[in-house]
């Protein structure tokens, strides 16, 4: 963040730290650390696998020292079939691809559940991750290790349809008890925006005038043309 | 639209229907049950708390959120970068710059951008005055919630000086909606560093005024002291974060500790922590806060450099495909977005950690075994605000 002039005027920085992070699971867990990165002066990201969740939270918590807990949550890494929800009810919905792609530390399911904690002592944060298969969405409860995830699990019960074993009172946060579906799973429309369209997209488009001087902006501008064109194609879920 | 079916939108729709009724059963086999809020005014808006009692005394208690949820983490994924500091503004609203800030400086990591030194300046000072406003009224509203009128009526007084100043740089007192990717919409008008001084020099007068007419006050301690103790170890498991950690003697600052890309290194202030953990405590701190927080914005205005405020950025602004964690410490504590981009105008998920959420999850832990009243002190001190813990 502010620090990274200092980070990369090293070149291709090592960040000793996060590295050491990364080693200490790996003797911790072993094979069970899948994946991991790690972006130098800023974060780390480290994947294990859904058997050793709960035993990496310990590690997390006692080896690497990370005390506060932060937040868990999950991500919907399919790309949303409705796109951004943008276009006239009248025309088809968007053709979006169904292609999974993942982020750090890399992933071969839809689902992720990921946490973070932090060190107070060694001013730095971690955060975990974990693969879900789409058939079973089930993940040990990691209340064992911070007592705050609590709420953190019961809210992505109720918004990703993840159970968690083990939590004793895994019901619905926020949602009205009847509520069906996972909001915000990328198969759950946004109905309030297909009833009324979102007029927003006018904003973003450039002015004729600015087409010119800029010279990135119309390249971008020209491309997303495109694609509204290409907004006819048959829908591909 | 063909991919949404009927069933969803009755479900949609049964949703709708269901806000209005209330789906909890009352026990009666054990204690009594005695139901506080939505609309009770310690509630900072509508958190229901279902408390089972022996008598007096609390045997377990039972938040009840969602009556603000607006799924910002939703409707995030459908809108562009610079469209979402609208929806965030409405987080936490009496802190509303503050939550501006690290979405934007997720966004500007991801982007591999950095504001120039003025504007990180002018945010850092935003973001303070923000606190200010926001803590100044806990001040009174703490004082309200053991009884006292007059200390609320003050802390809204002197508060006023504070948003008058936000209002005429950013120009909006509530929702400034002021920082953008790569700096900051204008820079700061005439004359508004001397009237932020004199805004200042009240908000001290205004600590003086709360430690000798409420901090003292013999009734306040007596309902505070020893009440609502929270040990350090259990307030960090529960993730809590801000005056209410640093009041469970954890010395944890984020503006010293990782001072993403602002400028609090570069004055001269103290981080305040109290060892008791008990209401007293959480009070205590966040007096102390604002005072340190006017120490930190006159220094500010003295430092302030010159120069552009706004970075070279594009005007559609696309961020590379990444994921990236900010956190800054807001008035309520740590709030932090996990930004993830696909490369779109837009961001892929957004995940908003706010610090009431993690502040409240305590609730029912702490206020276990205590008396009713006590209930009331407890919840205003842990200061959450509901649009925070629901998002």
């Amino acid at each position: 963040m502010s620090s990274p002039e200092v980070d990369e005027a090293a070149a291709p920085a090592v960040d000793e730290a996060r590295q050491t992070i990364i080693e200490e699971f790996s003797a911790e867990l072993g094979d069970a650390v899948v994946g991991s990165h790690v972006r130098p002066g800023d974060d780390v990201w480290i994947r294990v696998t859904r058997q050793s969740w709960r035993e990496a939270g310990f590690v997390l918590r006692d080896k690497a020292g990370c005390r506060a807990f932060e937040f868990l949550s999950v991500i919907d890494w399919l790309p949303s079939p409705f796109g951004k929800n943008e276009d006239s009810p009248t025309d088809g919905p968007p053709n979006v691809s169904t292609e999974i792609k993942t982020g750090y530390a890399g992933g071969d399911t839809r689902f992720q559940v990921f946490a973070r904690a932090h060190s107070l002592t060694r001013k730095l944060g971690v955060t975990l991750k974990v693969d879900l298969d789409e058939d079973d969405l089930s993940l040990t409860t990691w209340l064992p290790v911070y007592a705050g995830v609590n709420w953190h699990e019961r809210e992505a019960h109720e918004m990703f349809g993840v159970t968690f074993e083990g939590h004793p009172h895994l019901v619905k946060l926020y949602l009205p008890g009847d509520f069906e579906g996972y909001p915000l799973r990328k198969t759950f429309p946004l109905l309030a925006r297909h009833v009324k369209p979102w007029p927003g997209l006018v904003d973003v488009e450039p002015m004729p005038e600015e087409a010119a001087p800029e010279g990135e902006a119309p390249a971008d501008a020209d491309a997303d043309a495109d694609a509204d064109a290409d907004a006819n194609a048959e829908p591909s879920t | 639209m063909t991919a949404i079916t009927d069933r969803q939108k009755l479900a949609y729709a049964n949703a709708q229907a269901a806000d209005g009724r209330v789906n909890l059963e009352f026990e009666t086999d054990e204690g009594m049950t005695l139901n506080m809020g939505p609309q009770h005014p310690a509630t900072h808006g509508t958190l229901r708390i279902i408390l089972k009692l022996d008598g007096e005394q609390v045997i377990s208690c039972e938040p009840v959120m969602g009556y603000m949820h607006r799924g910002y983490e939703k409707l995030t994924e459908v809108r562009t970068y610079p469209q979402v500091t609208t929806l965030i503004n409405r987080i936490d609203w009496l802190g509303s710059f503050a939550n501006e800030v690290p979405f934007i400086l997720a966004s500007e990591t991801l982007m591999g951008i950095e504001a120039p030194p003025r504007a990180q300046w002018i945010r850092t000072l935003l973001f303070e005055m923000s606190r200010i406003a926001n803590i100044s009224l806990f001040v009174g509203d703490m004082a309200l919630h053991i009884g006292a009128m007059t200390a609320a009526f003050y802390a809204f007084r002197d508060r006023e000086f504070v948003l008058n100043q936000i209002e005429s740089a950013t120009g909006g007192r509530f929702h400034p909606n002021f920082d953008r990717i790569g700096g900051l919409k204008d820079d700061l008008p005439k004359g508004w560093i001397t009237d932020t001084k004199a805004a200042m020099e009240t908000i001290r007068d205004f600590c003086d005024e709360m430690e000798t007419l409420v901090e003292g006050n013999e009734i306040f301690q007596a309902r505070t002291r020893g009440i609502g103790v929270i040990p350090a170890d259990i307030a960090l498991q529960f993730g809590l974060s801000g005056a209410n950690l640093r009041a469970s003697g954890v010395d944890w600052d984020l503006r010293r500790d990782n001072p993403v890309g602002l400028a609090w290194n570069e004055v001269d202030w103290n981080v305040v922590t109290h060892p008791d953990g008990d209401s007293f405590a959480r009070f205590w701190v966040r007096l102390q806060e604002i005072r340190e927080s006017t120490r930190i914005v006159d220094q500010l205005c003295d430092g302030l450099p010159p120069g552009p405020i706004m970075a070279k950025v594009p005007r559609i602004i696309k961020v590379p495909e990444g994921e990236a964690w900010v956190a800054t410490e807001n008035p309520l504590g740590e709030m932090g977005y996990y930004v993830i981009s696909k490369g779109d105008l837009g961001p892929f998920r957004v995940k908003i950690r706010t610090a009431s959420f993690n502040n409240v999850s305590i609730v029912p832990w702490v206020c276990r075994g205590v008396y009713v009243p006590d209930v009331v002190t407890i919840l205003a001190s842990l200061y959450f605000i509901l649009g925070d813990i629901d998002r």
